[in-house]
């Protein structure tokens, strides 16, 4: 059954459905995003032979390493509009994102600091899945000091959402499994969780991070309602939920008419950086972020990246989960992959080449690295 | 060519207008149904829905009318529309209503004859909690086994209306009675009767409760975390649980409110205009709660309104059902239509209606 199958090979599944139609034209949207470097690699071997074959390719995607290894004609899209075109093989990574912003980038910079002591730990964690296509976390066990980011990468649907949710407490563990800064936390929920520092900015932005017909200022009261004060004695105050969700606004540059929008009124990128930025203000001792810049235009994407390193240089330890590897690559101290609801162990990210990363994702990783 | 397109938020101006529009519609489709029926249709609408307030004849006896049926169906709609915000599909408020009156009418029958303050006060407890405990059945079925709290709850108003049955037949029919079915007076027992307080107003204490319910239903959803919890969990229940909100806490709250609430109702009617436990106690304003929460947007002070106005509808029903003998069930009917246009039309609120015209697509936002 295609339902047993991994993302990945689901996704592949569906590329060779596509193949063995011998297809004159084939329009491909973000087919990488479910697939492991060397998976990609193989997926690009196969256009190359079909374009020599004369078959015409329509790539589209936000991954623009990939636009420039393959594409000999670029469209550059900005909110449904053409605002350029190019030959990606003449153009850099950046002057093809700056084409697709409109503005210059920023990109992120930090000094990396000495670690400081371990403020996360998870020691064996194994959980069933809650639902019938989920996945079961296998024997999970990390541990994420002050000031480090660690990236988890790993391909769709290997347990990351499974991952978060045992983090954030929205299913519960062994009270021993997780550990927060020597506390034993796994049988919190997570307002108790929140309490103690631990925040969560979930991957699915509309129904799971914001509460899609609720007002900014309801969103912000979500998860900010006990750290920021917002309640006392039972009561809610909206005035100060108010105050939190334009400050999130101000601080994160939210585009939005104000704190009194519904969150589904807002463009993906925008309620990302709300999302995010509603964690960050609450100043977390540790922040797990799943998928921060998923569908955010590469200015959000790198104020957003930016924002992570600045807490974690500010002493919080942060665990980013992400299937973009380039993005792990750029913000974290330590790598590890999820495949199949296993940890890889961590491996410091300076000198991780493609081949080690592919080969993590894949699930065949090398000898366990002592623990970091 | 229709089409409906989605609005990026939830038009405000159609949630107020989408009740008021559904009562015309359901006046003038009341209305052709009623000239069907052979009758003048502008009659039986002025009979209904303005006669029982303005009219000299009808007046003096219905105004008063409109609190006492108005009373339990704010009361227990207040009740319900905490549960329907979370999500929590509460249909047996009509049983909760009938155990909560059993209970109450228990506790008088207990004392009876003795007077003393404490019988009223303990009265509305029982009630509160009878209702309570009824609702706590599907409550606890839910959380423990998942099952469907709508067919539940529902299924028990028939299992209450038994007990109604054996209650008025058995275990607490007037043993003064020469053997009719029915209880005591509780009415004319005066530690637990529940008497208008200001004459000729039709309020009493189930009126000041209703008010009081109102107040709480206010705050609670408007100002206190709960209410901004059962929000949440109605309308993105994967948000709720991120935020900290545990399910099966938020059903035992709001069915058990809910419950409660149709319990005290349903102890102020038997000490009050039902006067005792008989057979056909229940009017059906647990079901009829329902609309009116509906109607009322689900807020307090659209109930308050919803619930004057089904009282009307009620009062002016027996009104159209006695001057123009229009058969009886012509008004649940009307009731049922209400519900129907209402939410039809809610589709307006979060959509709205785009003409497209083939072969021209339409505009973009």
């Amino acid at each position: 059954m295609v339902g047993d199958l991994s993302a990945g090979e689901r996704q592949r599944v569906e590329i060779i459905r596509c193949l063995l139609q011998n297809p004159q034209l084939l329009i491909m949207d973000e087919p990488t995003s479910v697939l492991t470097p060397q998976e990609v690699d193989i997926l690009f071997r196969t256009l190359r032979q079909l374009r020599s074959e004369g078959k015409s390719i329509l790539y589209i995607s936000h991954k623009l390493e990939e636009i420039r290894a393959i594409c000999e004609n670029a469209t550059v899209l900005r909110l449904g509009k053409v605002v350029g075109r190019a030959d990606p093989r003449q153009e850099s990574a950046r002057s093809l994102a700056e084409m697709m912003v409109g503005q210059s980038l920023h990109v992120p910079t930090r000094e990396r600091l000495a670690p400081g002591r371990p403020l996360l730990a998870v020691r064996d964690l194994t959980l069933a899945p809650q639902s019938a296509f989920g996945t079961a976390l296998k024997g999970i066990t990390l541990t994420v000091h002050a000031g480090e980011i660690l990236g988890i990468g790993g391909v769709a649907g290997n347990g990351q959402d499974e991952l978060l949710a045992a983090l954030s407490g929205e299913v519960r563990a062994p009270a021993g499994a997780i550990e927060m800064d020597g506390q034993k936390v796994g049988a919190y929920g997570p307002t108790a969780r929140r309490a103690l520092g631990l925040l969560c900015a979930p991957e699915e932005r509309l129904g799971h991070a914001a509460a899609p017909d609720m007002s900014l200022t309801e969103n912000a009261l979500l998860t900010g309602a006990w750290r920021e004060k917002l309640v006392s004695r039972g009561f809610v105050s909206y005035a100060k939920a108010r105050d939190f969700a334009e400050r999130v606004i101000l601080r994160f540059d939210v585009r939005t008419p104000g704190p009194g929008v519904a969150a589904r009124a807002l463009s993906g990128g925008n309620l990302q950086k709300f999302v995010i930025g509603r964690e960050i203000l609450q100043k977390p001792t540790v922040l797990v972020v799943n998928q921060p810049t998923w569908g955010v235009d590469a200015s959000a994407a790198a104020a957003i990246r930016q924002a992570l390193l600045d807490l974690a240089h500010n002493g919080a330890a942060v665990v980013v989960i992400s299937q973009d590897l380039d993005e792990l690559l750029e913000v974290a101290d330590h790598f590890a992959a999820l495949n199949g609801g296993r940890l890889s162990a961590p491996r410091p990210v300076p000198g991780l080449t493609m081949d080690q990363i592919g080969l993590m994702l894949g699930g065949a990783e090398g000898e366990p690295h002592a623990a970091a | 060519m229709l089409r409906l397109e989605k609005r990026p938020s939830p038009s405000q101006a159609w949630n107020y207008a989408t009740p008021v529009l559904a009562v015309l519609l359901t006046m003038i489709a009341g209305g052709i149904l009623f000239a069907i029926l052979g009758k003048n249709p502008f009659e039986a609408i002025r009979l209904i829905f303005w006669d029982p307030l303005f009219s000299e004849q009808f007046g003096s006896y219905s105004r008063p009318q409109l609190l006492i049926k108005a009373g339990p169906l704010i009361l227990i709609a207040c009740g319900l529309a905490i549960g329907f915000r979370a999500g929590i599909w509460n249909i047996g408020a009509e049983g909760q209503y009938i155990v909560g009156a059993l209970c109450a009418a228990a506790v008088a029958l207990w004392f009876f004859p003795a007077e003393s303050v404490l019988v009223f006060p303990l009265m509305i407890v029982a009630g509160a909690l009878g209702g309570w405990a009824w609702a706590m059945i599907p409550a606890i079925l839910k959380t423990r086994f998942n099952t469907n709290e709508i067919l539940v709850s529902l299924l028990l108003v028939y299992v209450a209306e038994k007990l109604l049955a054996a209650a008025a037949t058995g275990f607490l029919r007037n043993p003064d009675g020469a053997g009719f079915p029915g209880s005591r007076n509780i009415n004319q027992y005066p530690s637990a009767a529940n008497l208008e307080l200001i004459p000729n107003t039709g309020l009493h204490w189930g009126g000041v409760a209703a008010f009081a319910a109102v107040l709480f239903t206010y705050v609670m959803l408007q100002r206190h975390i709960l209410g901004f919890h059962v929000r949440l969990a109605g309308q993105a229940p994967r948000a709720a649980r991120f935020a900290g909100v545990a399910p099966a806490r938020l059903v035992l709250i709001c069915l058990g409110l809910g419950g409660a609430f149709a319990g005290m109702a349903g102890m102020f009617e038997v000490a009050g205009p039902a006067r005792l436990i008989s057979i056909d106690f229940n009017a059906g304003y647990g079901f009829t709660a329902i609309i009116v929460a509906f109607l009322g947007r689900l807020h307090p002070v659209g109930i308050v309104l919803a619930g004057l106005l089904l009282a009307l509808t009620y009062i002016g029903g027996e009104l159209a059902q006695f001057m123009l003998s229009i058969p009886a069930a012509a008004i649940q009917v009307f009731q049922g239509m209400l519900l129907f246009f209402l939410l039809a039309l809610d589709v307006l609120s979060n959509y709205r209606i785009r003409l497209a015209l083939p072969g021209r697509t339409s505009e973009a936002k």
